[in-house]
């Protein structure tokens, strides 16, 4: 698989399927490994470096369930492609800061994607769509028990697997989920509900990671204890409060159809109309509409556009993606004049 | 000069903030100062907040633990402490003193309670081998190549004892 090939292909995390797939953007588990003996890539040579990135595609190469992959050196990609994968969620943006001795290995549904060298030797991460933790893990889990067959991973049976921060130390796995909660933020509820999620020690980010802030609506929720407790316990935390913001999102969409439709009508139909007619649109604002018409989607006050087709834009509207589309480097005001472009088209042919 | 942020009590405390280039000047109280160092402490990246944990338990009066050194890797307690990272599987063992606190500290507990790579991979090896030996032995036979066919089944006999004596002890 070549990098252009992602392109024709819709992201796993905005397929629109799945559990609660009306808020539950996407369920997501990551396992941090490290290979015993070897320094962890900040403190480690060239040489060590490129030494544990030979040994873990390697034995990805041995992995039945990671037959369908592509190694993707860092070093080999310029600065577009790099952007590329961060955008559509295959490697953080901090790996991206970084190329010699490092990779991204992706499955071509991308689901699954290990991050070579980043902050520890291997970053497994799985994906799927909606609310499916347990099975994003069960994935997760049959790869890592192969992996472990051919990597000597750093591992002690008191502290579990060895990370390079002892913040991830233990299970080394982080399950986090995407979630859309614009009715929690209209009605001022948000901040109420993050404060309790930081209560009971769950992290909160933004759409792209560690240190992005909110945009659209877009929050990720994951676990910050990796130690003490093993994975399914972990998952079933999660979980739990997973549900409740569910709820509470819910009952803030039903509260604002019954008691404040038009104000409702009025803020999704504006989004829809700027989306539409717009000529120059930054990814910030694109964002914050495509929210917007979204949420007009899951109440059914807005019609006759495709989920699939709406949830596309949400990173086809990303700076790379419009770059990888027109195959050239774009200035900024090029890009959102091209971006405003494939808006229009997208959501004016779906409409007649 | 009253505090920016309460209005209430007279400013003893002055900050100057910078962010994307801008620079704010803030006078405050003694309590909104305190308010207002915790908020960015939490902006600290995490090195600094790891060094400071460790600072609280008893590595920092500890003189011997600056000069703990990785056998393995190099790294220094006081690497650790400045950059918030440990340098390989083996530094949890050459700072384990100073870590089990630590660990305590940032999940609650410290035992871990999750998977091992061991047992998931160990049963999963010898099945592999087995099934490979196998397919090896029926190819030798085939190949009426009885002598390396008789080596392999021993092989796999042994394969088996192991396997049984594995489940005893799991069992115990």
């Amino acid at each position: 698989m070549k990098i252009n090939d992602l392109l024709n292909h819709g992201s796993e995390w905005l397929r629109g399927t799945g559990p609660n797939s009306d808020i539950v953007i996407s369920s997501r588990i990551r396992l941090a490994r490290n290979l015993n003996k070897l320094p962890f890539p900040h403190w480690a040579n060239k040489k060590q470096c490129e030494q544990v990135l030979n040994a873990i595609t390697e034995a990805a190469s041995r992995v039945s369930l990671l037959k369908q992959t592509t190694v993707f050196k860092l070093s080999e990609l310029d600065a577009i492609d790099k952007q590329f994968l961060v955008e559509r969620h295959l490697m953080s943006h901090d790996h991206a800061q970084k190329s010699e001795g490092r990779a991204v290995v992706v499955d071509n549904e991308e689901i699954v994607s290990i991050m070579v060298n980043e902050e520890d030797h291997l970053r497994m991460q799985v994906m799927q769509s909606g609310f499916n933790l347990y099975e994003t893990w069960n994935i997760g889990n049959k790869i890592d028990d192969l992996l472990a067959i051919e990597l000597p991973y750093a591992f002690l049976p008191e502290w579990g697997y060895l990370t390079a921060c002892p913040t991830n130390t233990g299970t080394g796995m982080r399950g986090s989920v995407m979630l859309h909660l614009p009715a929690l933020v209209m009605t001022r509820q948000i901040d109420r509900v993050l404060a309790a999620i930081a209560k009971l020690s769950f992290n909160t980010r933004g759409l792209y990671g560690e240190g992005t802030q909110a945009l659209g609506n877009f929050f990720q929720i994951s676990n910050q204890v990796s130690l003490g407790h093993g994975e399914d316990e972990i998952i079933g935390n999660i979980n739990g409060i997973i549900r409740q913001i569910i709820e509470q999102e819910h009952q803030a969409r039903e509260l604002m159809f019954s008691k404040n439709k038009a104000l409702l009508e009025d803020k999704i139909n504006r989004s829809f109309g700027i989306l539409k007619s717009a000529y120059i649109i930054s990814s910030q604002e694109t964002i914050e509409l495509l929210s917007l018409v979204r949420l007009g989607l899951d109440l059914g006050l807005i019609k006759h556009i495709d989920r699939a087709r709406l949830n596309d834009l949400f990173i086809t509207t990303q700076p790379a993606h419009l770059q990888k589309i027109e195959n050239k480097k774009l200035t900024s005001e090029e890009r959102d004049v091209k971006r405003a472009d494939i808006i229009r088209k997208r959501l004016g042919v779906s409409n007649s | 000069m009253l505090c920016d942020d309460c209005g209430k009590n007279p400013a003893t405390v002055h900050l100057t903030e910078i962010i994307d280039d801008q620079m704010t000047e803030l006078h405050l109280c003694e309590e909104c100062a305190h308010k207002k160092s915790q908020e960015i402490e939490q902006n600290f990246g995490l090195g600094d907040l790891l060094g400071g944990m460790v600072d609280i338990n008893k590595a920092e009066k500890d003189p011997e633990a600056a000069k703990i050194k990785c056998p393995n890797c190099g790294l220094s307690y006081t690497d650790f402490k400045k950059i918030g990272r440990l340098g390989c599987g083996d530094c949890y063992i050459a700072f384990k003193k100073y870590l089990a606190p630590l660990l305590k500290r940032i999940h609650g507990s410290s035992q871990h309670m999750g998977k091992t790579p061991a047992k998931s991979a160990m049963g999963l090896k010898e099945k592999i081998d087995e099934r490979d030996l196998r397919n090896k032995l029926q190819r030798a036979i085939e190949q009426e190549q009885f002598e390396e066919a008789a080596r392999l089944r021993d092989q796999i006999k042994e394969h088996e004892k192991k396997a049984a004596e594995e489940n005893d002890e799991d069992k115990e």
